[in-house]
């Protein structure tokens, strides 16, 4: 995959929520490796089972879901084998989360040192007063001004912005090895986002930490990622590293994706969409997830489900076409790069 | 594109007044539009852009009057809306439709769709009874559904097809306004340029005019002719999308533009980033609104308010309201803070 040391390699997760409608199959076979230090992308429309990755990976899994099978490898050690009480050590400690809304996610009855302070109290035993200058440390790295004031405020008495920067402060107090951002900045003003993206970045540089950036927007992973997993279906579609992602995308649903893509740096003339929708999970295809919306599908792709395979330079695709098998046009080009005016 | 003005809007006010104390008299004002005007041609795409709280939304209801502007007018065809009473604004809307932001919300979950749009064409009677039926199954086809989809309900659907029911019935009293209020930004990528492309396709063949309220500058780059962008209730650029796009003059604009992620990993990043959040809409700031986080704001920014102008090198129609918009460009105003760090301890206005 990388030739970077991974921090953390996912193998063939499945997650699956039981119903009443029966099994659906949130995370049905997902693999991918995250290189240490670096920032994986996992990105996808809603559905696709990119955040149930993310907290199959931290095992937030609740009923009626359920972790069915796979390995999580965080440092060669399989997560999965663990219990719980070995699992609570881990989260917040060695790996974190930040979430897509802030508000949901702090507890609005505390303030945000008692917030902050939990983490060193129960991964370090730290007491209040050195458990407070700490988190006046963390407040200040984020960026918060008057940090000791912010201390003994509420969730509610902060901005958007602001009670994020509270969430990544909470996260990286113990100075994580893997930062999992699940759409951090999908609920701020797009001039907040780009504040919150760069002290991620900053702070990944500072920490040495890995990150796994989830979300929907393309222009995000371009650019804060190093490597992209593009799911579509709970099944990841592609993985490359993000030049290649986005210069020579060769699945054709990462095709379809930029192409739907308004630009706003750039004049078009017409979007091209992907046809039809998201198959609902009781209809889900046999053969390849995508085929039904795939203008270049052939019988093959309707019967059988493709694997995902390595295409060389670290790339993997689950698509026909780059296979042998392929009994379609054999000179189909999937990704033609369009003559822009770039402004 | 003809240039007959649709819709005038002019001095625009809408306050929505703060309840307090024990006798719950109004202790304040929330200004959300504060003194705004604007024109629209017919047959064009204007596009109102800007962050939480700049008040573009509440711009679009106003000018339905789903809330009542504090002030201003709002012509409408030459017809002043603000001077209707409620019998007679109904009957303006049938030439001026609204599309929300969340189809789920905006449809009667205890209609079928055959309900919900019959209901609009019998309110505003601009198709006999007996058409009706054939018509609901027209504007199915158009929209991209198929005519079986009339007797479900709103629950049966993704949120792409609600979306297109939504604009089915916007459609149906075949209107010359249609106001899309954040329209596509619930939807993923590739249904929402599939509901772009349609909103494109019927503007051409019904020479329909939109007003279009986005947070989004791709959706609004792609949709739009003209751009007006809003902080705090004011206009501060108002343009054709290129002069916007290319030329932007107001320095909120500008950050605006950089903070947009681009994905192309090869872009040049060289972002503005604006210090803190957007103030308060209660108490907004003396002079230019935008002067708190303004990376070149002087002193004069704080007290006089700049009005929307327009100087020589700038193109026909483009105006920004900011005091330094020649000075900037030439170079000979630079910044009076620092715009290249996220992590400024610089002490922010406190959030009411």
């Amino acid at each position: 995959m990388s030739t970077n040391e991974s921090i953390l390699e996912v193998t063939d997760l499945r997650t699956s929520f039981f119903t009443e409608g029966g099994e659906v199959k949130a995370v049905d076979g997902v693999t991918f490796d995250v290189p240490a230090g670096k920032t994986l992308g996992i990105v996808g429309e809603s559905g696709s089972g990119k955040s149930i990755t993310a907290m199959s990976i931290l095992q937030l899994i609740s009923h009626p879901g359920k972790i069915k099978g796979g390995e999580i490898k965080f440092r060669g050690k399989n997560l999965l084998d663990l219990t719980e009480k070995e699992m609570r050590k881990i989260r917040g400690n060695q790996i974190s989360m930040i979430f897509q809304e802030p508000m949901t996610s702090l507890n609005p009855t505390y303030t945000v040192g008692q917030q902050i302070r939990e983490s060193y109290k129960i991964h370090q035993g730290l007491g209040k007063k050195e458990g407070s200058k700490r988190a006046i440390e963390m407040l200040k790295l984020v960026g918060i001004p008057s940090p000791e004031k912010r201390l003994d405020q509420y969730p509610f008495e902060l901005s958007g912005g602001m009670r994020q920067r509270v969430m990544i402060a909470m996260a990286l107090a113990c100075k994580p090895d893997l930062l999992i951002a699940d759409e951090p900045t999908t609920a701020l003003d797009v001039t907040i986002q780009a504040q919150i993206l760069e002290l991620i970045k900053e702070l990944q540089d500072e920490l040495g930490m890995s990150v796994v950036m989830i979300t929907h927007d393309l222009g995000v992973v371009a650019e804060t990622c190093d490597y992209v997993a593009v799911m579509y279906c709970g099944k990841v579609v592609e993985y490359a590293d993000v030049r290649t992602l986005f210069k020579n995308p060769r699945h054709p649903y990462t095709v379809g994706l930029l192409k739907s893509l308004p630009r706003s740096d750039r004049d078009q003339e017409e979007l091209t969409p992907i046809k039809g929708t998201v198959p609902s999970p009781d209809e889900m295809p046999v053969g390849c997830r995508f085929a039904p919306r795939c203008p270049f599908a052939t019988d093959l792709c309707h019967e059988k489900l493709p694997s995902l395979d390595d295409v060389g330079d670290g790339e993997q695709i689950r698509c026909w076409i780059y296979t042998d098998e392929w009994n379609g046009d054999p000179g189909v080009k999937v990704y033609e790069p369009e003559r822009t005016t770039e402004s | 594109m003809s240039q007959k003005e649709l819709l005038k809007v002019k001095n625009l006010k809408q306050y929505f007044p703060i309840k307090g104390g024990i006798l719950g008299r109004t202790v304040n004002n929330v200004k959300a539009v504060d003194d705004i005007s604007f024109t629209v041609h017919e047959g064009e795409t204007v596009s109102v852009v800007g962050e939480s709280g700049c008040g573009k939304s509440t711009t679009g209801r106003a000018i339905l009057r789903l809330d009542n502007p504090t002030d201003g007018t709002v012509e409408f065809d030459g017809i002043n809306l603000l001077d209707l009473n409620k019998k007679e604004m109904r009957k303006m809307r049938k030439d001026m439709q609204i599309i929300f932001q969340d189809p789920y919300a905006s449809l009667n979950p205890r209609q079928t769709v055959r309900e919900t749009l019959r209901e609009a064409m019998a309110i505003q009677g601009v198709v006999p009874k007996e058409e009706r039926a054939d018509r609901i199954a027209e504007l199915l086809e158009t929209v991209g559904l198929q005519p079986y989809h009339a007797d479900r309900y709103p629950h049966e659907f993704s949120g792409g097809q609600r979306q297109r029911i939504g604009i089915a019935r916007a459609l149906s009293v075949d209107p010359k306004l249609i106001v899309c209020d954040e329209a596509v930004s619930a939807l993923d990528v590739s249904i929402q340029a599939q509901v772009l492309n349609l909103l494109k396709k019927f503007q051409k063949e019904m020479n329909l005019t939109y007003l279009f309220i986005s947070h989004d500058l791709g959706v609004v780059r792609h949709i739009s002719d003209r751009v007006i962008v809003m902080y705090l209730g004011k206009i501060v650029e108002v343009g054709d999308k290129k002069s916007i796009f290319e030329n932007p003059q107001h320095p909120y604009t500008k950050a605006l533009l950089s903070a947009i992620p681009v994905p192309d990993p090869d872009h040049d990043k060289d972002r503005i980033f604006l210090q803190g959040d957007v103030p308060s809409p209660i108490d907004p700031p003396t002079g230019c609104r935008f002067h708190t986080r303004c990376p070149f704001a002087t002193e004069r920014c704080k007290e006089e308010t700049p009005e929307l102008r327009s100087t020589g090198y700038m193109a026909e129609g483009h105006q920004g309201a900011c005091h330094y918009m020649e000075l900037i460009e030439s170079g000979e105003h630079q910044p009076t803070r620092e715009t290249s760090k996220v992590r400024q301890l610089s002490e922010e206005p406190e959030r009411v």
